[in-house]
């Protein structure tokens, strides 16, 4: 069914009791000419890019539990591109460029709002290294503009810009084409378009092994439904990547933190845009449910728990206050954690590994919700090409050997 | 938050007190050792950690306390520690994890 005006109309008629499942749940086949493991955004989307782009329509994504209940039902769903490098720069506009008319594309609201993503400078470094981005992002055709305190108060009006604060707003470098996204809705869109195209969606299904032939090529996965074949097989797991990778005998470069988020009660619109700040180590939003949507950084020991101490709240919520002191009696209504795969460059990986026929995307760590389509994509041309294209080809494995790091770990020191 | 056992302070204190050093017994290479190894060695060496799910052997400092660093076995899906010890003190075995993991569940059920 295409949903549009007219079905929900006539849906509404019968009281929204006969909408038709969005997708079937599939029992795995004997085998696939790819396999997907991991069903959060970036795996959906790269099913539905081979499909869709690639022209690879066999293809089963397996989730060990529901799709959409990793890091992409987790998110804060900031969605940006202003990163510094040029390799960067490329791939997160590639994925920005994609959310444009995504929606679209895939019959299904995405919620997207382009509502700007204002990053806010408190001392002279901030001002000199934002302003650094500015110009580099501006040179790479990524757009992102500096704002003088007054326009960043006349931007967003909550801010409290006044001089004498602990850490006074100096500045701001904002990106217009930025903002957020619904985020469930990614993973069911991504699903239900890839559905059509023949893709098995295959959920409660945890692989717990990777079978190879006695060249050392992969052959298939072992699955709590069963061992499943396939010479492509994908790995998307997020922060679950080195448990996988280690079933290849693959050691990665990752470590997995606990990431946390809270919101607050519903309250009627009054943030505008999304506001992060480096210094003071937070960053807002407002759903238009009308929580507010609050995060910061990782935790600080590695955690495959999904949750984590209260203290960092608390930090987080202290610094909202002192940027926002609006906010100061705004009571928080629920907070939960996702686990990130951190790169020690903080960029991620997206290409081939030692093992033939074994593909990976991981290392997105706290900020990969922006880049779903873009990873999605490049994961998918990877797996049909047994070849990365020339966006992802520097995002290797072999940067950690080689040295050509692609240190973005300071030009974002707050996740997103 | 947890309460996390010192074994310089030979207490319980909480959580915030530390903070978190790293996987554990991790050896650096020698001058020497650095100048003569492969790319690939030492890019295991600085870039490649274990990342376990389940029991790792890591390191705390306990930096608002008595400022020692030491090692510990904790489960990175429940969070829980199994055990600490002191700094300089081999890896611990396999059948020493289980004898602290045993302990805790006594202790558990006494209290
Ligand atoms: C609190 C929080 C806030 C964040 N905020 C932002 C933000 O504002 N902007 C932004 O860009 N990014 C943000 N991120 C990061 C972003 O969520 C992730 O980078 C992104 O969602 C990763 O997508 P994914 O599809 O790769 O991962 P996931 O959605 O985690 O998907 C991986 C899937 O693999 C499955 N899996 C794992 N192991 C197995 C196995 N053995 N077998 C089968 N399936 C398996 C998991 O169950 C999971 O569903 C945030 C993350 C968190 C936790
Ligand atoms: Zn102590």
């Amino acid at each position: 069914m295409k949903y549009s005006a007219i079905s929900l109309f006539a849906n509404a008629l019968s009281g929204h009791k006969k909408w038709p499942v969005q997708f079937p749940d599939k029992e795995p086949k004997k085998e696939y000419d790819a396999i997907i493991v991991g069903g959060g955004g970036h795996g959906l989307g790269a099913a539905y890019y081979l499909a869709k782009r690639y022209g690879i329509t066999n293809v089963a994504v397996l989730e060990k539990g529901w799709i959409g209940g990793g890091n992409t039902g987790r998110n804060t769903t900031i969605i940006r591109s202003n990163y510094l490098f040029d390799e960067s720069a490329a791939m997160y506009d590639h994925a920005v460029d994609l959310w444009d008319g995504l929606g679209q594309e895939l019959n299904y609201n995405l919620m997207f709002s382009k509502r700007g993503v204002l990053m806010l400078a408190h001392n002279v470094h901030d001002v000199q290294s934002f302003q650094r981005h500015v110009h580099a992002n501006r040179l790479n055709g990524v757009d992102n503009k500096w704002l003088s305190p007054e326009e960043c108060k006349a931007f967003c009006p909550p801010l409290d810009i006044s001089p004498h604060r602990r850490y006074p707003v100096m500045g701001g470098a904002l990106q217009m084409r930025a903002g957020t996204a619904r985020h469930d809705s990614v993973a069911w869109g991504y699903a239900r378009a890839a559905s059509k195209l023949g893709v098995d969606i295959i959920q409660n299904c945890k692989v717990i092994g990777i079978r190879r032939d006695p060249d050392g090529a992969v052959e298939g996965v072992e699955t709590e439904k069963g061992y499943i074949a396939s010479k492509k097989i994908g790995v998307s797991a997020a922060g679950n990547t080195s448990v996988v990778m280690e079933m290849a005998g693959l050691r990665f470069p990752l470590e997995s933190y606990p990431l946390q988020a809270l919101v607050s009660e519903p309250v009627k619109p009054v943030m505008p845009c999304v506001v992060m700040s480096n210094a003071v180590h937070a960053y807002i939003s407002q759903s238009d449910k009308g929580e507010l949507v609050i995060g910061a950084g990782t935790d600080q020991y590695t955690s495959y728990s999904q949750r984590g101490p209260l203290h960092l709240q608390e930090h987080n919520v202290a610094a909202i206050c002192e940027i926002f002191p609006i906010f100061k009696r705004q009571r928080m209504l629920r907070s939960w954690g996702g686990i990130v795969d951190v790169t020690p460059d903080r960029s991620p990986i997206v290409g081939k590994t030692p093992v033939k026929g074994l593909y990976v995307n991981c290392g997105w760590g706290t900020g990969g919700f922006k880049a779903t389509p873009g990873a999605a994509d490049m994961l998918a041309y990877t797996v049909a090409h047994d070849a990365p294209h020339k966006i992802n080809a520097p995002f290797n494995l072999d940067r950690f050997v080689g040295g050509r790091l692609i240190d973005e770990a300071a030009a974002a020191a707050v996740a997103h | 938050m947890f309460e996390i056992h010192c074994p310089y302070c030979n207490e319980k204190r909480s959580e915030i007190e530390f903070a978190y050093a790293g996987e554990a017994h991790y050896v650096r290479p020698t001058a020497q050792e650095q100048t003569e190894m492969s790319d690939e060695d030492w890019s295991r060496y600085m870039f490649i950690r274990d990342n376990i799910r389940g029991e790792h052997a890591e390191r705390w400092w306990h930096n608002s306390g008595c400022n020692m660093f030491f090692n510990a076995i904790r489960d990175t899906v429940t969070d829980k520690f199994v055990m600490t010890y002191k700094m300089g003190q081999p890896r611990r075995t396999e059948t020493q994890i289980e004898a602290a993991r045993k302990n805790n569940a006594e202790q558990k059920a006494k209290s």
